[in-house]
């Protein structure tokens, strides 16, 4: 290393250095002494802080990085990729998409309420530092077992704080998904994505550039909140053990609004070099990743920030988490202009830092300088491991299709399926969240397979989901990520939608487990395959390691968050079916399976087998003909068959039917399925688990156009029934009736499932 | 016409009330700033939605103190139209322009969600090309209106009563109340009938690529008013 590191001198009051010191900030020997080698001298306790959480595995990626960097990131559309602070996409007409997803698990396990809201708030921060206004939140969570006794208080908790944070920023929840296991008994997970709306030429980005610009602290004071938040999230749980409690940082949605607002209102003004938010560790992470982009050095005063507590040391300033606060590189002489801005919003904004040439991070307190590190050291250097992997003892065999003997009552089935709490109405949930504000959300909640959010001034909208099913990853992490990016496809086509990109959240237990380790390569792995098969890239995304509690790993949760787009919104499609007498068809090839399933898991308390696998070839004929099909007008109502297999989508089209693009009041629909009498068949048919389908409603008239689109495309196509009644009736090849419930027995299956398995307080129906 | 949607930090319905007032009923809008002591001669004025200073301390509480509430109080009181959706509505009863109070939703959660309303009384200067029924989605905390007896039959008895809280069928019942209001009320007017506080919010039921466009004619209700000189100051 080039750079000559200055020596600091010690603060008055700060601990000695010593081995037990440096194992408490999560470093290992190897580490510390990568530390010594680099500094040619013991750090300071401050600067062991910085080192401990810029080479935390949650800020320094040092077990994923060799595998993320596998990955499809560009494109024709990607206008930033990964390494900032969000993604970017062309959506034509000089606009632009950026969007992110990250996880809060931790923090949301210790204070449900305060770590969902501020992961929201988080994420909102990443968004609008690039310059976007946020139009739109989802989220994806993961709870233990519904009747766990946590999951009573967790989920209430989580819900309450994601939509406290978003309703009051003002920011439309329009999406998400919600899922209950027991592998998450001891460590939800809590994932939240923010999507905002920029021009194309107006992207801002973190590169501290120019020395002797003047570095801005803007936003809410520091206090001694979130300290070692990102040590925590790169450590696991212990049952019984307490003490990260004082990490679990408090959100203030109303000071993130205000922010939101100053934030874009300074940058419609030619003031801003860079700007970055004070994310997971702070103002070291922010400042830090700034220079290193900029490759250039920082020098910072500690003692010019805003405190929020007395007494702070340099320490605490540093490596506090405290919510709503940006760093901005302003251009020399214009530091007037964020003052201004801010102080219209009521906010504070000073001038704590420059920029420099000497590629240092330098931090004083008043005249004494604390920290003395080249930036290089905490970015570049930052350790980078390829951890053992190995496939479990069993993995083969386990990929056997379970032999279930048949229920023998398919509506049985089907109730049962429609109220376990995987597959039953999210209303209690997302009837929290405002979902409506910004007047963007043209397709709700729970009204179509993603939401759909126009997009102003222009014919076009965005479709956006978020997906995983973290049993099929469980079970092959291949095959069940390839499946979790299909599935996050074929919903936004099922709107109309072409799907452009995606952001990931990659949720995992402890590395240092060989088997661990290995779903987290083989999904990898999967993901990659999944992405050039579809030609779509990932331009932003998250790693959250260590999802451990007494050495049980959650489910390897790689969760997808997709943005398609509708060229002319207009066309769009939900997923209730929307008048009597049309065609109810299946496009695609089903190749059902009870491998980890739905049915298995419900009806069986079986859980294993292969999951459904992905043939790519069909995947993006299904998907060609439902855009195109929908573009052209043809399909009215769409719904791709994920959990719970065919039979649970044609029942949810039934229970969403009524009324377009909102929930109904319902309408049914007789459907005759090409399957014999045998039990085991039509179980299988309805129940297993498929992809590469989907059901579409189709006028008569439109029918011979539809075919000719899924014929050029390669999608197979067959009529089954018509959209009618009150009932639910489902008949095998030769007409014998396999199901026939009232839509209305079905609804209080569906609507009452959540509630009753987690003993909520019910909502009352809906209006 | 040219209606002032009054921007509080914190308002976050100002742009969707700009929006609808400007592209779905045509008429000119600007916004105008809550440190603003002058109404820029506007001929309405809506308080919009959203979560004025953070609605700590209590919804509305903190932004009757803004300075242009006092401007707003003049305006009303002259006989101009004023419309509070929502945290507007919270606005004008902590102001004192409207009576009762706006409590904790009886169901505990914040509830977003298609309300649809009675409009109670349709010969006022909001209500007046109204159809019997709209739809106009609710998304508050705090949205169960309390008022004491006499205040209550009050109202009732002047006809003031604008929005009730009702079924598909127009029916107002128990079940039909998403918060536990008193009397199913979901909007009121002042004395003069100028000022109405509603907490649903018609602007976002304004288009039918949202859903229902039913919400518009509360907008157009008032532009008319104002056409015929029933309203102004």
């Amino acid at each position: 290393m080039s750079i000559v590191v200055p020596a600091v001198t010690a603060r008055p009051g700060d601990p000695e250095i010593t081995p037990a010191l440096v194992k408490e900030h999560g470093l290992s020997p190897d580490e510390y002494q990568r530390v010594l080698d680099i500094m040619g001298r013991t750090p300071s306790y401050t600067e062991l802080g910085v080192f401990s959480v810029m080479w935390s595995e949650h800020c320094s990626y040092k077990t994923s990085r060799i595998h993320l960097k596998t990955l499809p990131t560009e494109g024709p559309r990607v206008l930033q990729g990964p390494g900032e602070n969000a993604g970017v996409i062309d959506i034509g007409d000089g606009l632009a998409i950026a969007f992110k997803m990250e996880s809060h698990n931790h923090p949301s396990f210790i204070e449900p309420f305060q770590g969902a809201a501020t992961g929201v708030g988080g994420i909102l921060r990443d968004v609008f530092t690039m310059g976007a206004r946020p139009i739109a939140i989802l989220n994806s969570l993961r709870f233990g077992a519904a009747d766990h006794e946590k999951t009573k208080y967790l989920l209430p908790g989580v819900v309450a704080g994601i939509a406290a944070y978003g309703n009051c920023v003002g920011v439309p929840t329009v999406a998400g998904e919600v899922n209950f296991h027991p592998s998450y008994n001891g460590n939800i997970l809590v994932n939240a994505m923010a999507v905002g709306l920029l021009p194309s030429d107006g992207i801002f980005r973190g590169v501290a550039a120019g020395p002797g610009n003047p570095v801005l602290y803007v936003g809410a004071r520091t206090g001694r909140d979130g300290i070692h938040g990102a040590t925590m999230a790169s450590d696991t749980f212990e049952e019984g053990v307490e003490k990260p409690r004082p990490t679990v940082q408090v959100g203030d949605p109303y000071t993130e609004k205000l922010l939101i607002e100053a934030c874009l209102e300074l940058m419609r003004e030619d003031a801003i070099v860079a700007i970055q938010d004070m994310g997971a560790a702070g103002l070291t992470s922010s400042s830090v990743e700034m220079a290193g982009r900029g490759g250039t050095g920082l020098l910072m005063d500690v003692s010019r920030i805003p405190a929020a507590a007395e007494g702070m040391t340099p320490y605490e300033f540093l490596l506090s988490e405290s919510q709503e606060r940006m760093l901005i590189v302003a251009a020399k002489g214009k530091e007037h202009i964020v003052e201004r801005v801010f102080a219209k919003w009521d906010l504070e904004a000073v001038v704590m830092g420059e920029v420099t040439d000497d590629g240092l991070w330098r931090v004083t307190e008043g005249d004494r300088e604390v920290v003395a590190i080249p930036v290089t050291a905490l970015t570049d250097a930052a350790p980078v491991y390829n951890r053992p992997y190995a496939e479990p003892e069993g993995f083969q065999a386990s990929l056997t299709e379970p032999e279930l003997t048949a229920h023998g009552d398919a509506k049985a089935v089907l109730l049962a399926l429609l109220a376990s709490p995987n597959i039953a109405d999210k209303r209690w949930i997302y009837r929290q969240y405002d979902h409506m504000v910004r007047l963007g959300t043209t397709l709700r909640p729970g009204a179509a397979d993603a939401a759909v959010v126009r997009i102003p001034g222009t014919t076009k909208a965005v479709a956006l989901t978020t997906d995983c099913n973290s049993v099929w990853v469980k079970a092959d992490p291949f095959v069940g990520t390839e499946g979790a990016i299909a599935e996050a496809a074929r919903n936004v086509a099922c709107t109309g939608a072409e799907p452009l990109a995606i952001t990931d959240c990659l949720n995992f237990g402890n590395p240092e487990r060989p088997e661990v380790m290995w779903e987290f390569v083989r999904s990898i792995e999967g993901m990659n395959h999944a992405l050039r098969e579809l030609a779509i890239p990932v331009v932003s995304g998250n790693v959250s390691l260590y999802n451990e509690t007494s050495q049980v790993s959650v489910h390897p949760t790689p969760g997808i968050g997709l943005v398609g787009l509708l060229e002319d919104r207009s066309c769009a499609v939900g997923l209730g079916f929307t008048e009597a007498g049309h065609r109810v068809v299946l496009l695609g090839t089903p190749r059902p399976t009870f491998g980890a399933s739905a049915y298995g898991t419900v009806m069986h308390g079986v859980e294993r087998g292969a999951p459904p696998a992905v043939h790519w070839a069909e995947e993006r004929a299904l998907l060609g003909t439902l855009r195109e099909g929908i573009e052209g007008r043809h399909i009215l109502s769409a719904h791709d068959a994920a959990d719970g297999g065919l039979g649970v989508a044609l029942a949810e089209m039934a229970l969403a039917g009524g009324r377009a693009g909102s929930i109904g009041s319902g309408l049914g629909a007789t459907v005759q399925l090409p399957v014999s009498a045998d039990l085991l068949a039509r179980e299988r048919w309805l129940f297993g688990e498929t992809h590469g389908c989907a059901w579409v409603e189709v006028a008569d008239e439109h029918l011979a156009e539809l075919a000719g689109i899924a014929g050029r495309h390669g999608c197979a196509m067959t009529e089954l029934g018509r959209v009618g009644g009150t009932d639910l009736r489902v008949t095998d090849q030769d007409g014998a009736v396999v199901l026939d419930a009232p839509v209305s027995a079905l609804r209080d299956a569906w609507e009452g499932g959540l509630v009753s398995a987690v003993g909520l307080t019910p909502a009352p129906p809906r209006p | 016409m040219r209606f002032g949607i009054v921007t509080f930090p914190g308002s976050n319905c100002d742009h969707d009330a700009y929006h609808v007032v400007k592209h779905v009923t045509g008429q000119d809008a600007e916004f105008l700033w809550h440190k603003n002591t002058d109404l820029s001669g506007v001929d309405a004025v809506i308080l919009p939605g959203g979560f004025s200073y953070g609605d700590y301390l209590r919804c509305g509480a903190i932004a009757r103190f803004s300075p242009i509430l006092e401007e707003i109080r003049r305006f009303a009181e002259d006989g101009g139209p004023v419309i509070g959706i929502c945290n507007g509505f919270q606005v004008l009863t902590e102001a004192g322009l409207l009576p009762g109070a706006l409590l904790r939703n009886q169901g505990l959660t914040f509830i977003c969600e298609d309300a649809h309303l009675q409009v109670a009384n349709g010969h006022l200067p909001w209500t007046g090309v109204c159809p019997e029924t709209i739809v106009a989605p609710i998304a508050h905390h705090d949205g169960c209106y309390y008022a004491d007896e006499e205040t209550l039959a009050m109202l009732e008895g002047e006809g003031r009563v604008a929005f009730r809280y009702c079924d598909r069928q127009g029916e107002v019942t128990e079940a039909s109340n998403p918060n536990g209001s008193l009397h199913s009320i979901a909007g009121i007017v002042n004395a003069r009938g100028n000022v109405l506080g509603m907490m649903p919010h018609p602007e976002r039921n304004a288009e039918a690529e949202l859903g229902d466009a039913t919400g518009a004619w509360v907008f157009r209700s008032v532009v008319q008013a104002f056409a015929d000189g029933e309203v102004g100051r």
